[in-house]
């Protein structure tokens, strides 16, 4: 369903700084599948993910979404189809404004932003149903601003406010990452949840190697720019924590660390 | 005495008007908006040159709300389309519109005489006469600003709100953030061009260089509002706004009767401005886990 094809980027080209990340770079992801992307700093899974996103323009390539070419498609119009939760927990929600405003917002993608109230009253119980799933006592607080809220909290509702309309492709950049572990595991319960219950493609980076193992129909590790493991299906859960590490290890040794 | 607070308060929701535009701009979307000082005189030119042409004053009112919500559109245009800076941006739709301003109104000061405005379209009672411009400018003033929060409780507005507090929100819903922040800044300098307007047809004069300083005042009595009902939830900011405005034109008023003149105001402007700002963060410093409302 997506289609990265011959994918070239280079950063500062031209200058001192120049570093080539992609050349030729190649990745499709199939419908249904929730894929976790693991590599070490610099390997290019954040610059992938934005270049799904549209958020970097590349040099060349093409990017395919269900057949259709978006590569010269802005990220805006891109994020009709494609949803996405960032590291921060501040980037998925507006924290001045409330729980419920903040889920109507979301709520009302892919319709006009016209001059109608923008609470939705009438979706207000199945806001809280969803807000009970969470276990957190949310659904209590539905008229509290976000900004209130702690990380974990609020990157619960991102969550829930990125799939509230389902997106064809959902892209989670380190979406755990500046949780505790506690809040982390459960937003990331969380996370599985609505993938299969919603049958979400998904496309996961994390840093947490237990989650890409836990986690996901399928496991990509990237390093400077390639891809050196692809496993899935079987295969995939047979591979253990350790053995990610190994191969880890093994290219940190090769580049001197 | 009764004059002066009559004085005062006229004042008072007149820019009222303008510093809910500024409220906008300057809060909710996060952008300096310099442009406002050319869209407060352009509103007066355009009030101005229609009521000279004997136009329905009201109807001179809306057509100057709408001159300065296409300023704004012009101060979106350079900064969202051209990338220019958002501060140099309204520098430049403000410098534009000096000269514009001057086109519009044929001459830099026009004095009107007997000609109809807003406040002598009627005959009124003699008993209720002094009052009566004080209770039209409290309409206008109290229209706007109940407009303005049924707006921002719309899905537009919703969008706007979230526009300035995290523009990649607007992203991942799929809207273009740049429209968003245009249309921000048109509803916000229409307001502005409107007050501008009120305000040539209560003085009965346009003056081209009426505008400088409107964005300090504004910003001042937006940050005397808000930070006098940071607390109370159950002001509404665009109330806290207005009031603001009142207490400002009070200070000012207050200012000039102890001995002070017009042209020192400017300096008035700033230390008002400096105390309020100072006074701010130190009541957030004393109390650490007060949350201050945005809106």
């Amino acid at each position: 369903m997506l289609r990265l094809k011959n994918i070239d980027k280079t950063f500062c080209a031209g200058t001192p700084n120049e570093k080539i990340l992609f050349t030729d770079f190649n990745l499709e992801i199939k419908e249904g599948e929730f894929v976790g992307v693991v590599g070490s700093n610099g390997s290019g899974k954040t610059t992938t993910l934005n270049i799904i996103s549209g958020d970097i323009d590349i040099d060349n390539g093409e990017v395919i979404l269900d057949d259709k070419n978006i590569t010269k498609l802005p990220n805006y119009k891109r994020a009709k189809e494609i949803a996405r939760v960032f590291q921060n927990p501040s980037m998925g929600t507006c924290s001045s404004m409330t729980i419920f405003e903040n889920l109507s917002l979301a709520d009302n993608k892919l319709k006009s932003y016209n001059l109608t109230k923008g609470l939705n009253i009438k979706a207000k119980d199945k806001y809280r149903t969803l807000l009970e799933q969470l276990g957190m006592g949310l659904e209590n607080r539905l008229n509290d601003v976000v900004g209130t809220l702690s990380g974990g909290q609020r990157q619960a509702i991102s969550i829930i406010m990125s799939t509230l309309i389902k997106p064809k492709l959902l892209l989670l950049d380190e979406h755990t990452a500046a949780l505790d572990p506690k809040s982390s595991d459960t937003v990331m319960e969380l996370t599985q949840k609505i993938v299969s219950e919603q049958k979400i493609t998904t496309l996961m980076v994390t840093h947490n190697l237990r989650h890409a193992v836990q986690y996901g129909t399928r496991t990509v590790m990237m390093h400077d720019g390639n891809i050196i493991l692809d496993v899935s299906g079987e295969k995939k859960a047979n591979t253990t924590t350790d053995d990610y590490l190994k191969i880890f290890n093994e290219i940190s040794i090769e580049c001197g660390n | 005495m009764l004059n002066i607070i009559i004085g005062i308060l006229e004042q008072g929701f007149i820019f009222a008007i303008m510093a809910l535009g500024i409220y906008i701009s300057y809060k909710i979307l996060d952008f300096p908006d310099l442009s406002v000082d050319g869209t407060f005189p352009l509103g007066a030119a355009v009030s101005t040159a229609l009521i000279l042409k004997g136009v329905n004053p009201w109807i001179c009112l809306v057509v100057a709300a709408l001159s300065g919500a296409l300023a704004g559109c012009l101060t979106g245009f350079f900064h969202v389309k051209l990338k220019i800076k958002d501060l140099l941006s309204g520098i430049l739709t403000m410098t534009a519109l000096y000269s514009i301003n001057y086109r519009i109104a044929g001459s830099p000061n026009i004095f009107m005489m007997n000609e109809k405005t807003i406040f002598n379209l009627f005959t009124v009672p003699d008993s209720i006469r002094p009052y009566f411009p004080l209770i039209i400018i409290i309409v206008i003033s109290l229209v706007a600003k109940i407009l303005l929060d049924m707006y921002l409780k719309t899905k537009s507005g919703f969008l706007l709100k979230s526009a300035g507090d995290n523009a990649g929100l607007v992203v991942t819903l799929g809207e273009n953030p740049g429209k968003i922040k245009i249309i921000g800044l048109a509803i916000g300098n229409g307001l502005v061009a409107l007050a501008g307007a009120v305000n040539c047809q209560r003085v009965m004069q346009f003056d081209v260089s009426s505008g400088v300083g409107t964005l300090v005042m504004g910003l001042a009595a937006v940050i005397i509002g808000t930070s006098l009902f940071a607390r109370a939830k159950w002001v509404k900011v665009t109330t806290s706004v207005v009031i603001g405005m009142i207490l400002y034109k009070t200070c000012i008023s207050l200012a000039i009767s102890s001995g002070l003149r017009a042209s020192d105001m400017n300096l008035v402007i700033t230390t008002l401005f400096v105390i309020t700002l100072v006074a701010t963060e130190y009541s957030k410093r004393r109390k650490p886990h007060a949350q201050t409302k945005k809106y």
